[in-house]
């Protein structure tokens, strides 16, 4: 089938035994790709109870059928593996140009099994596949890891890799490319490097064939005047990237700020995209074969850095108190440095913010550098000490669950199923609520983005505060996300495109003959199949919920002021919606509807 | 009655970040959007007071206003 190569790697680390095998093409058509895909492949291969740092882990590094294709943001990939941050499917998803390379080296996905006896690198151009000593590299930060690979292996491959705190099994680390890229969610750095793999370079010479070049011509097309005529995706994204829903998520009072404490932030101007763009940004970036090129470069003192993004401006800026935008700037290049997840390093700083507030974290802890919230200090050496594990650093490495629980106090920890949620307080945005609370990778905003119509009236306006009708909005978004991550493009296309242009787009590519309906169908096979291995890994209805603060805790200020997530009002509808039991278990009728 | 606008994005341009300015009553976004010389299509969100509003509602002395163009991110 046209779009995919047909060919997966599969590395076993342990013998150092490179295999070439063809992809399943039955499981291609009921899993799209990429993460649907590799969640198949995993799910058939992997104990859901194994332990994620155990060799019997696998981790698949997957594109998707439109991935390196003319569509509109082909370049994404993602890791699928068991995440050692919620112990639930890990699925992380990043952007640049890695991914369409992989597949110009003619390969769908990479499974990694076993463990290196010692660190190496995996090189890939075409057909040679080679493991290689990866000692000169180990220890080395994220950029210097690039810059030293890029004189073995030759400035035009792409690479992953991992920084020091997958290599020291920091259970937030993020997997790096394309320099400031990060497939930044759930601990994913932490497995890479458990098997002893500091990176994987890319340098292909051969396009995916495509099914009808005409027909994918005036697809393309229309998606791109789609894209460059929507309000967001052609004028405020490239704009002032994504940092512009600072202001608008804090005039609506949903803005989270110490650690949850509040929900909305007195000096929110000062950290807006709006101040980025006049202050700081000194070009703009794309991904391969993107149109809206939403990435920033920013300078600050002698500092030229990629980034930051929203997430990560609202983490270390409002949640942990300060707007100091410089600093801010440079706590995400040590993110990325250290390799990082931003979201997570920096609200488990604020999380450890609010121990010390609360005294369980004291000055004796600290090795004299501050942790108040408002400090602007405190967010750049902390970032350092979470990646080498230093000091505090050590426990702040684990994740803020882990570290409140050992400082006796595991409710500061603002995550579901373990993994810090994002910035936008679910207390006034019913929707976003329910879809944390049942994301298959624990606190997120991006496997439904029901900010999207509660927030920002795209594609219709619901009212926030409302649980009317949701559990329907999140199953869908759930749904048709899975389908956009898996085919192999970036949700921000979703802005503009809807699940019949995915379907088009996929048709054209690959010769298939999708419909709205039966690419959603995709995307339900998917989420249902996660479920069903976090089910089996463990996971009890009691998980899906929402922590202590935001369910009982209403919010103390704003226009937003008196709000609590209403979750039990929406979850038995959204189990039913799904064909689940009230246990939240996939019925077998279910299970055999979607042929699982 | 005295109104406070809150402008962000794209829509400061020409305009600044906050405008306070006398109406008479009874006034409504849409006649304030006027006076801004402010396309209603050019409006994606509108806040008043933090809470999201329509074009036509009856403003009171002191609300505050919060305007965007079409925003998004993630």
């Amino acid at each position: 089938m046209s779009g995919y190569c047909g060919k997966i790697l599969r590395i076993n680390l342990d013998e150092r035994k490179v295999v070439k095998e063809d992809l399943n093409m039955d499981w291609a058509n009921a899993y799209l790709g990429g993460r649907g895909l590799a969640t198949k492949y995993f799910y058939e291969e992997v104990d859901p109870k194994v332990d994620a740092f155990s060799k019997d882990n696998k981790l698949i590094v997957a594109t998707g059928p439109l991935s390196g294709t003319p569509t509109p943001t082909g370049g994404r990939y993602m890791v699928i593996t068991k995440s050692p941050l919620t112990d639930t499917i890990a699925s992380s998803n990043s952007g640049g140009r890695w991914g369409a390379e992989l597949k110009f080296c003619g390969y769908d996905m990479i499974i990694l099994e076993g463990k290196a006896d010692k660190p190496v690198y995996i090189d890939i151009k075409d057909d040679q596949v080679e493991i290689k000593d990866a000692a000169h590299l180990w220890g080395q930060t994220t950029s210097k890891t690039m810059e030293l690979l890029a004189k073995d292996v030759g400035d035009k491959a792409k690479i992953l890799n991992i920084g020091p705190a997958g290599e020291k099994l920091s259970r937030i680390a993020s997997v790096m490319n394309d320099m400031d890229r990060a497939a930044g969610r759930s601990g994913v750095g932490a497995v890479m490097g458990s098997k002893n793999v500091k990176a994987i370079t890319v340098k292909g010479s051969s396009k995916p064939a495509i099914h009808d070049k005409d027909e994918l011509k005036q697809v393309v097309s229309r998606v791109n005047k789609l894209i460059k005529e929507n309000g967001v995706t052609g004028e405020g994204l490239p704009t002032y990237g994504t940092a512009v829903l600072v202001n608008i998520i804090n005039e609506n009072g949903v803005f989270p700020t110490n650690n949850f404490q509040l929900a909305t932030f007195d000096k929110a101007e000062e950290i807006s995209g709006e101040t980025l763009a006049e202050k700081y940004l000194i070009k703009r970036t794309g991904c391969y074969g993107c149109p809206i090129a939403c990435g920033r470069h920013c300078k600050v003192d002698d500092l030229e850095a990629g980034g930051p993004e929203y997430e990560t401006i609202w983490g270390y800026g409002a949640d942990c108190g300060l707007s100091n935008m410089g600093n801010i700037i440079k706590a995400n290049y040590w993110c990325n440095e250290m390799g990082l997840d931003t979201i997570s390093a920096s609200t488990t700083i604020a999380a450890a913010m609010e121990l010390y507030q609360k005294g369980l974290i004291t000055d004796k802890d600290l090795d004299g550098v501050p942790l108040q919230f408002g400090n602007d200090d405190a967010i750049i050496e902390w970032t350092k000490r979470m990646g080498l594990r230093e000091g505090l650093g050590d426990k702040l490495a684990e994740g803020s669950y882990r570290l409140g629980e050992h400082f006796g106090a595991p409710e500061v920890s603002m995550s579901v199923k373990k993994q810090e949620l994002p910035a936008y307080d679910p207390r006034a945005i019913q929707g976003q609520g329910l879809a944390y609370a049942t994301s298959n990778r624990g606190g997120c905003h991006v496997r439904a983005y029901l900010i999207s119509p509660e927030i920002l009236g795209l594609p219709e306006k619901l009212d926030k505060f409302s649980t009317e009708g949701k559990p329907l909005w999140v199953k869908t978004y759930q749904d048709l996300t899975a389908c956009i991550d898996s085919l192999g493009l970036c949700l921000f296309t979703s802005f503009a495109a809807g699940a019949g242009e995915y379907a088009d787009m996929y048709n054209a590519v690959a010769g298939t003959k999708h419909t709205d309906e039966s690419i959603l169908e995709c995307g339900d096979r998917i989420w249902t199949l996660e479920r069903m291995f976090n089910l089996k890994s463990g996971l009890k209805k009691e998980d899906d919920t929402l922590p202590h603060r935001l369910l009982k805790e209403a919010i103390p200020d704003g226009p937003a002021k008196d709000k609590v997530s209403l979750l039990d009002q929406m979850l038995p509808e959204y189990y039913e919606l799904r064909g689940w039991d009230e246990d939240g278990v996939p019925t077998e009728d279910k299970l055999n509807s979607l042929n699982i | 009655m005295e109104l406070q606008i809150k402008l962000f994005a794209t829509l400061r341009e020409g305009r600044g970040k906050i405008v306070t300015k006398e109406f008479n009553p009874p006034t409504t976004p849409k006649k304030v959007l006027e006076a801004l010389n402010i396309d209603e299509e050019d409006v994606a969100i509108l806040l008043v007071n933090g809470v999201d509003a329509n074009l036509d509602q009856e403003l009171q002395e002191g609300d505050v206003l919060s305007i965007f163009p079409p925003v998004g991110g993630g």
